[in-house]
């Protein structure tokens, strides 16, 4: 960057920005509602992951660097995964389309689109009365420590404080006394090769199979 | 600091990034050849040079095969994830000073971010497929890059406080008296596992291991589309390469010689660094794999960040 760049540079600067606002806008509103409309439960999740892009490049223009690299790193790169990876072990198949295919009737939507339309309403009101905008300057990431360590201190440590308690209650779910001793297979026991006269193959050939 | 001429910077970067990576296979062949007492390819060109190009042009030449049971829009989108992510990493590379397609100031934080997006390639691939063996390998890449992404985060952020900015060139800069190697080794050995981890080379190439998996992940890829997954792992490899250069060596910085060239001596003993670990290692058990991860590394990485706050917080 030149360190006095002209009038007409800054401007064009802005504009382009101010553009890379609305694009990325437009793509994270549009791929929600294909994430909401989606049949195949991946795909909606692959749209909702190009949401949550285009909310960290809205971050961005914004000038909140750093929160757009969290949301990037944290949201689309770990909680998503976590997301796919469940919905992968589960293997839903060509049925699970045909369910939700049956489950979303136009009564079911109804609901969320009143609700909606009441969130709308009262977003569109807060920002006709709203002034300033894009002009905010942007934010370093030493800043941004510094608030969350001061002021904020307190919403940090509460924040902690309830994912502690999601980690251990995670780790209370999963925890199952596990047996110490390896499961050996039959023919890797002494008695089990007398009984074959040292013959590996036969070994454990007296035992009923352990699985039916 | 943005590049005076910032179209040839990209060109420059993007052309060389992908010559390295396509050369790495031939370098790779070659030393895996000399350590274990053969040749390697030395039959096309002068030393096998030309084996890369005569690779690629047979590549280009081959079916490039869709199978009919195949998620398709997702099968053909997750090659290109690994590519594209690659790539974009090397926009905050700094090669040399004013050589950078973008010095953000986050710049750090950007290269974890296009890291941890990258892990959808291979995910993606293995569901996609439409394979069990493709989507065992999906499932392993999913579990074993998210645990070691969350170390290689906090691995540098030793780093990050030393020098006290998420911008790359202000981390070469804040070299000039000594490398953070020094300061931070233990940081550089967990970012080095987690660097081979996220590239998934040889001792965590579980998502492929060929002889569990058939190819895993990329079992059902062929042409093009698979060449793509095996040069975006070489670049992989050049990029947590150059970024050990930058983050713990010093980067450009060197007497003598010109910056580039002290840059890429520094990124090519690490790229041989990963050769010779291919060479020497063999592959873990998953659970094993999983327990390392959670339970040695991660403790490590936050001794670390915590060991390097409180000294530097009294040493200032």
């Amino acid at each position: 960057m030149n360190p006095h760049p002209s009038m007409f540079v800054l401007c064009c600067r802005k504009i382009l920005m101010v553009f890379a606002f609305y694009i990325a806008g437009a793509v994270a509103v549009i791929s929600t509602l294909l994430m909401l409309t989606r049949l195949n439960v991946v795909h909606a999740l692959l749209y909702l992951i190009v949401s949550l892009l285009g909310v960290a490049v809205v971050f961005y223009t914004l000038g909140a660097a750093f929160v757009a690299a969290l949301e990037v790193i944290i949201y689309a790169g770990a909680i998503m995964v976590l997301f796919v990876f469940v919905v992968m072990m589960l293997n839903l198949g060509a049925h699970a389309v045909e369910m939700e295919r049956e489950w979303l009737t136009p009564g079911i939507w109804a609901g969320p689109v009143i609700l909606a339309s009441i969130l709308i309403i009262e977003i569109v009101y807060l920002v006709h009365g709203a002034s300033g905008g894009l002009n905010s300057g942007a934010v370093p990431p030493k800043q941004v420590g510094i608030a969350l360590f001061g002021p904020y201190l307190i919403g940090v440590e509460l924040a902690s404080l309830l994912l502690l308690a999601g980690l251990v209650g995670a780790y209370h779910l999963g925890y199952r006394q596990v047996e110490k001793r390896e499961i050996l297979h039959d023919s890797d026991t002494h008695e089990r090769r007398a009984v074959a006269g040292g013959d590996l193959v036969l070994a454990g050939a007296d035992k009923p199979a352990r699985t039916p | 600091m943005t590049s005076p001429y910032p179209i040839l910077s990209i060109l420059g970067i993007v052309v060389v990034a992908m010559s390295i990576a396509a050369f790495l296979i031939w370098v790779e062949r070659r030393l895996l050849a000399l350590w274990q007492d053969r040749y390697g390819p030395n039959r096309v060109g002068p030393f096998g040079l030309l084996q890369v190009l005569a690779d690629t042009i047979k590549i280009f030449m081959k079916e490039d095969w869709v199978p009919p049971f195949v998620d398709k829009p997702v099968f053909i989108l997750a090659p290109a994830i690994v590519f594209v992510t690659v790539l974009m990493s090397f926009a905050v590379l700094p090669v040399a000073p004013g050589i950078i397609v973008s010095d953000l100031n986050i710049g750090l934080l950007f290269f974890l971010a296009m890291s941890s997006l990258g892990v959808y390639s291979v995910v993606l691939a293995g569901w996609s497929s439409n394979n069990k063996y493709a989507l065992l390998g999906g499932l392993r890449a999913a579990a074993q890059m998210l645990s070691y992404e969350v170390f290689m985060g906090i691995s540098l952020m030793g780093v990050v406080i030393l020098a006290g900015s998420f911008s790359l060139p202000s981390i070469v800069d804040g070299q000039r008296r000594m490398w953070f190697v020094i300061p931070q080794f233990l940081g550089f050995v967990l970012f080095l596992i987690a660097g081979l981890a996220e590239t998934r080379r040889i001792p965590f190439d579980l998502p492929e291991a060929e002889s569990e998996l058939v190819a895993g992940y990329h079992s059902e890829y062929s042409g093009m589309k698979f060449g793509m997954f095996f040069v975006g792992e070489y670049m992989g490899v050049t990029l947590i390469s150059s970024m050990i250069a930058v983050l713990f060596f010093g980067g450009w910085l060197g007497p003598g010689l010109p910056g580039v060239v002290w840059f890429l001596i520094k990124t090519f003993f690490f790229i041989s660094f990963f050769v010779l670990v291919r060479a020497a290692l063999p592959r873990p058990r998953f659970d094993q794999l999983m327990s390392w991860g959670w339970k040695v590394m991660l403790p490590l990485a936050l001794a670390n960040l915590l060991v390097t706050g409180a000294v530097v917080l009294v040493w200032r």
